[in-house]
């Protein structure tokens, strides 16, 4: 099958201002006649579920945990971003969407990149009507900060946790159509495959994840908002339950699946400490506004810093290499997180890293408490101000700022962040690919959609901080709420899709014939042990750099693990019941399979761009080198093992942007 | 260190459920509770028994999902934390640890130590909302300016993140102090005021539906949040009840 | 309105307008007691005043019964009713970690004062509304006493240490429930902006009002 990316005709910026003015709309007394299944409750799912809702479809949405606001969205800390220019500071539609292209590193779709830039004022108007706090200036004003990879402020933030807020506004315009009976909310149910009928998707298999029963549910159209893959790495940023369940089960009953090894590796999180560890935390992308990275300059200071015998605030100012400022003096701190990320590692293997493990680099905020402590004493009129009085000044500052953020490290690393610099490292935190989806995000299977991190379709090789929110609200408010009814139009007249029909049978009885082999099979090795053997693979092979060696080792060794998977596995419990392993195992089962393809997405890219970095692509200062012949979305059709899945390309085409080397020299 | 564990074990909500020890060795003191929980776990599986059931996902403080009793206290025995950011640290080596689900009528026990929360989201579906349409039609977003400091007080009771050690924790299991944070976090805004009335009589009418005590003001809620949220959303909440009401 | 003191908000709230009226009441009660130390002759005039002046006997009287009953039978209520929403309860549970011993048991210090209170009733006002109300004498005079007599009654009734020592220990309580109540009304009517303060007076105040009356108490046992 050809890929049809339906991106409408006409220049940019009207595209979809007519697109949307003429596409089909189905009346609101037929909407009442039609349900929608939303497969996740994040910021997409949520955002979506709401909306659609108050359109008037029928919506039964699902979610794993036990309450839609427990999505990971809620764990965003940074902000959103929206080109509101309220700064004043030359932000604009285009610039948010040059942005957007320039940091994905030229591996976006143009007219979708547009649209989100355009309707991500709307998410703020939307927000704060919907009663979220954003941060607000003394005039009682929005506030905004800055983030990497940008020259402007268009960063709209709620303290550390402003997608929990967001996540909140959704939930509670969930919470609003769930009182009016327009939302049908399944908690604690996970889809186990996609019902299709007549080439159309028609409905889900999913399980109760309480009393382990199978159950079906059918609907017009189905839209999987289920998130990223980051878990495939084992650890990351993602929560527990965050999986690739949902759009796997989808792209092997027909939908694409676009440049899965498109990995976004966050360069400030907290370092590894052992191996019992099970998942990796986060520092807001916002601590590099006022933070700065370094490493000591000389390898003695680094054995004596590692063996406990010097304090990194021991070091001069001169011992200190403040690696991203010397290499990027234009964004300096705030270069894109691919590039700080390879950054930190660049450092790290040459034996430059600070703690015991050697992958760890400082986070600095003492000159950043001189300099806020230095203009307080200013605007408090206080003279001769003693450096104490200048530093106590200036932590209130930077404690109002990132007072969370600096508690949360605190509890974990046991340091105090104030005192000694914070160390950090890149860990796995957002997957670029995902679903491939056309401009109305629907995929390769006509009526099933992908929104939100589930697909695959704005952030390129690589995202800016304060961008995810962004497109997750976007999909969900403002898109595909059109898009939808141009599909269901046609469907005004088909009635309720019956569940007791053989597709519905046959899809029912591979999943329990999948649950059972779990239960039956009483092999020897716990699905953890699986899990993160895998991950140990994806981060050595698949992880922030690749080489064709690798990948092809890469893809041979998780073949295997996934054939020793189905052999061994142990899952104790019933079926019938509240089971986490036995819910776990069919989650580590498809990220085997996901984990291979992944691998061979990278061994096919011969290039660097963005989150994928080939070793044997980079320039002699060892920058990502992108190449024109790649200038193309990889969408990866299922022919049963990852080994034989076949490739699909969407040439991607600038018409409005100039391709040209990213560079934040 | 080596470990005692106490653990409630309770196969499903209907059986009986009884206290069952554990022992767990070599644990680190960097280890997070829940990380020390997983190894409980890992051995179980391996020795062919069946885990131990709790609610966990984030792992990073802010779901609000993971709810467990530990010593006596709601997330165990430190300050501003939830069970996944509490530390091994803070125990010390041979220590006994007393492991429960959140107790409430109104959080009947799933399994082991997960509890069913959804009484919270019930309570949010009757006004947990504004009533505007998420068309994207709404006015500017700077057309109404806030005051800074409600803004910054709204967004202090909105960092609630629905664990329920409010309620674990009140010796009446009460769920003031999770309604009163949503009632103020609107109340607060001006975008909010348009049904403060409706909001908090059905919401407070909601909560005692579902069966939560009545506060009595021990403030222990407040001291064992995770999030610090401040009994002034209790009072804020009586104030606004006493003024729909009149 | 009556939804209002139907739900769980309302009834708290009834609670502590009741608590603060006898607050209010313990205090005046105080001030006239205190006065016997003082002023035997004074004390006198003002219970005379106040045993006979018809808006206290026939107003405030029935209302700080009312307040009284209203008070231990809601208390009584809201008790039961959280005892039934906190469910099968903890194996272990390690309240002093989080609240005082006396915000977490009202109930305890309640009865202790109610207690009392029969105790109190059976003393001073049993045998007042006996003469008062079915022998009908409003004279405020006895035999064998000069002038009025409340305070020869008063002095009377702490000749017994048992009683002194039970008085003490009602007090005692009285001031244990007192130091969370105080705040606790002013919390639950939506006092939020002047907590701190208000935390403050509470202790002064538990403090010193029942100190008062043990003061009171233990000055005529060993003065006479």
């Amino acid at each position: 099958m050809a890929l049809d990316s339906k991106v409408p005709q006409g220049p940019l910026k009207d595209k979809w201002t007519d697109y949307k003015n003429k596409i089909n709309l189905v009346n609101p007394a037929n909407k009442r006649h039609i349900d929608i299944i939303v497969v996740g409750t994040g910021l997409a799912g949520g955002s979506a579920s709401a909306t659609l809702a108050e359109l008037g479809y029928n919506v039964k949405a699902f979610a794993y945990q036990d309450s839609p606001r427990r999505a990971h969205s809620i764990a965003a800390q940074g902000g959103i971003n929206a080109a509101k220019n309220y700064q004043g500071d030359g932000d604009s539609t285009y610039r948010l969407f040059y942005d957007t292209v320039k940091g994905g590193d030229y591996r976006s779709r143009e007219a979708n990149v547009y649209r989100l830039a355009e309707v991500s004022a709307n998410i703020i108007d939307q927000c704060v009507a919907q009663g979220v706090p954003f941060a607000r200036d003394y005039g009682g004003l929005l506030d905004n900060r800055s983030f990497g990879g940008v020259l402007v402020s268009r960063t709209f933030y709620a303290k550390g946790q402003t997608g929990q807020q967001l996540l909140l506004g959704a939930y509670s315009a969930m919470n609003r159509q769930i009182a009016r009976g327009k939302i049908e909310m399944f908690n604690r149910h996970e889809m186990l495959d996609v019902v299709v009928v007549d080439g159309k998707a028609r409905g889900i298999i999913a399980r109760n994840l309480v009393t382990g029963e199978i159950e079906r549910h059918s609907a017009h159209a189905v839209v999987i908002a289920s998130g990223g893959y980051g878990n495939v790495y084992f650890l990351s940023t993602n929560a527990m339950g965050s999986n690739v369940t949902a759009g796997w089960k989808i792209h092997k009953k027909g939908a694409y699946f676009a440049n899965p090894c498109y990995t976004q590796i966050h360069p400030t999180c907290i370092p590894r400490s052992g191996d019992y560890q099970s998942k990796l935390t986060l520092m807001s992308e916002s601590l590099r506004n006022d933070g700065r990275i370094w490493v000591p300059k000389n390898l003695d200071d680094v054995k004596l810093i590692r063996e406990g015998k010097k304090r990194p605030t021991d070091l001069s100012e001169d011992e200190r290499d403040y690696y991203l400022e010397r290499r990027y003096p234009a964004f300096g701190n705030l270069v894109p997180r691919d590039v700080a990320s390879r950054a930190a590692k660049e450092r790290c293997d040459a034996g430059y890293g600070v703690n015991a493990t050697g992958e760890a680099v400082y986070l600095d905020f003492a000159a950043a408490i001189v300099r806020y402590g230095t203009e307080q004493a200013k605007v408090k009129n206080i003279k001769n101000a003693s450096d104490a009085k200048i530093k106590e000044l200036g932590k209130a500052i930077v404690k109002a700022k990132y007072g969370n953020l600096f508690q949360m490290y605190e509890k974990i690393v046991d340091e105090n962040p104030y005192e000694t610099p914070m160390m950090i490292y890149p860990a796995v935190h957002y997957t670029m690919g995902g679903v491939w989806v056309d401009y109305n995000l629907m995929t390769t299977i006509p009526g099933c959609y992908a929104i939100g991190e589930a697909n695959f379709s704005d952030h390129g090789a690589n995202r800016l901080g304060a961008s995810a929110l962004m497109q997750g609200l976007a999909d969900g408010y403002f898109v595909l709420p059109y898009t939808i009814g141009d599909y269901l139009a046609d469907d005004i007249r088909t009635g309720k899709i019956p569940t007791d029909t053989p597709e519905f049978d046959e899809a029912e009885k591979s999943v329990k014939e999948n649950i059972n082999f779990f239960i039956n099979n009483k092999g020897t090795k716990s699905v953890d042990s699986y899990h993160k053997k895998l991950g140990k693979i994806m981060w050595d092979k698949c992880g922030m750099s690749r080489n064709a060696e690798g990948l092809k080792e890469a893809i041979e060794e998780i073949s295997e693990l996934r054939k020793d998977f189905w052999k061994n596995v142990n899952v104790p419990g019933e079926a019938n019941e509240f089971n986490e392993q036995l819910a776990k195992a069919g989650r580590v089962a498809d990220f085997l399979e996901l984990g291979e393809l992944f691998a061979k997405d990278a061994l096919v890219r011969e290039e660097s761009a963005g989150g994928h970095f080939r070793e044997e692509h980079q320039t002699p200062e060892g920058e990502a080198k992108r190449l024109k012949e790649f200038q193309f979305v990889s969408a990866w059709e299922y022919k049963g093992e990852p080994k034989d899945a076949v490739l699909h390309k969407e040439a991607l085409e600038y018409e409005n942007i100039e391709v040209k080397e990213r560079s934040y020299k | 260190m080596n470990l005692t564990l106490k653990i409630w074990r309770q196969k499903d909500a209907s059986s009986k459920g009884q206290m069952v020890d554990y022992k767990v060795t070599e644990i680190s003191e960097h280890m997070s509770f829940l990380e020390m929980m997983d190894v409980l776990n890992e051995q179980l599986v391996n020795s062919g028994e069946e885990p131990v059931a709790f609610d966990h996902d984030c792992r990073e403080g802010i779901c609000g999902m993971c709810s467990m009793y530990i010593n006596g206290e709601a997330h165990g025995p430190d300050r501003g934390i939830t069970t996944c950011q509490l530390h091994m640290r803070m125990f010390k080596d041979g220590d006994t640890i007393t492991i429960e689900p959140f107790r409430a009528a109104a959080f009947p026990v799933v399994k082991d130590l997960v509890v069913d929360r959804s009484a919270f989201d019930r309570i949010q579906h009757a006004g947990g909302y504004i009533s505007v349409n998420t068309s994207g039609n709404t006015q500017d977003a700077n057309s109404i300016p806030i005051a800074k400091e409600a803004a910054d007080t709204a967004m202090d009771a909105a960092t609630c993140i629905g664990c329920g050690a409010c309620v674990a924790t009140c010796k009446n299991s009460s769920a003031m102090l999770f309604v009163g944070a949503k009632v103020s976090q609107y109340a607060l805004l001006p975008q909010g005021q348009v049904e403060a009335a409706d909001r908090v009589q059905n919401m407070v009418a909601q909560m005692d539906l579902e069966g939560f005590g009545n506060c009595t003001n021990t403030g222990a809620c407040e001291v064992e949040c995770p999030k610090g949220i401040s009994l002034d959303n209790i009072a804020r909440m009586n104030r606004e009840l006493m003024k729909a009401s009149i | 309105m009556s939804g209002f003191f139907k739900s769980s908000i309302g009834r708290k709230v009834a609670m502590a307008l009741s608590a603060l009226f006898l607050m209010f009441f313990l205090l005046q009660h105080l001030a006239i007691n205190i006065l016997s130390v003082f002023s035997p002759e004074l004390f006198n005039e003002v219970s005379h005043f106040m045993g006979t002046n018809p808006v206290v006997q026939f107003a405030l009287q029935p209302v700080l019964i009312f307040a009284v009953v209203f008070h231990f039978v809601m208390g009584f209520i809201l008790e039961l009713k959280n005892r039934k929403a906190n469910g099968a309860g903890y194996a272990k549970n390690n309240g002093a970690a989080n609240s005082t011993w006396f915000s977490r048991n009202m109930i305890l210090s309640g009865i202790t004062i109610l207690a009392f209170i029969l105790l109190h009733f059976i003393d001073f006002w049993f045998p007042e509304i006996n003469t008062k109300f079915i022998q009908g004498d409003w004279s405020g005079t006895m035999e064998g006493v000069e002038g009025l007599r409340y305070h020869e009654e008063l002095v009377h009734k702490f000749v017994n240490p048992l009683r002194v020592g039970a008085y003490v220990l009602a007090f005692v309580f009285l001031g244990l429930h007192l130091a969370h109540g105080f705040t606790s009304a002013f919390q639950s009517i939506g006092a939020a902006s002047l907590r701190k303060k208000l935390e403050k007076l509470g202790i002064v105040y538990s403090i010193i009002v029942p100190l008062g009356f043990i003061f009171i108490a233990l000055y005529h046992h060993f003065n006479h």
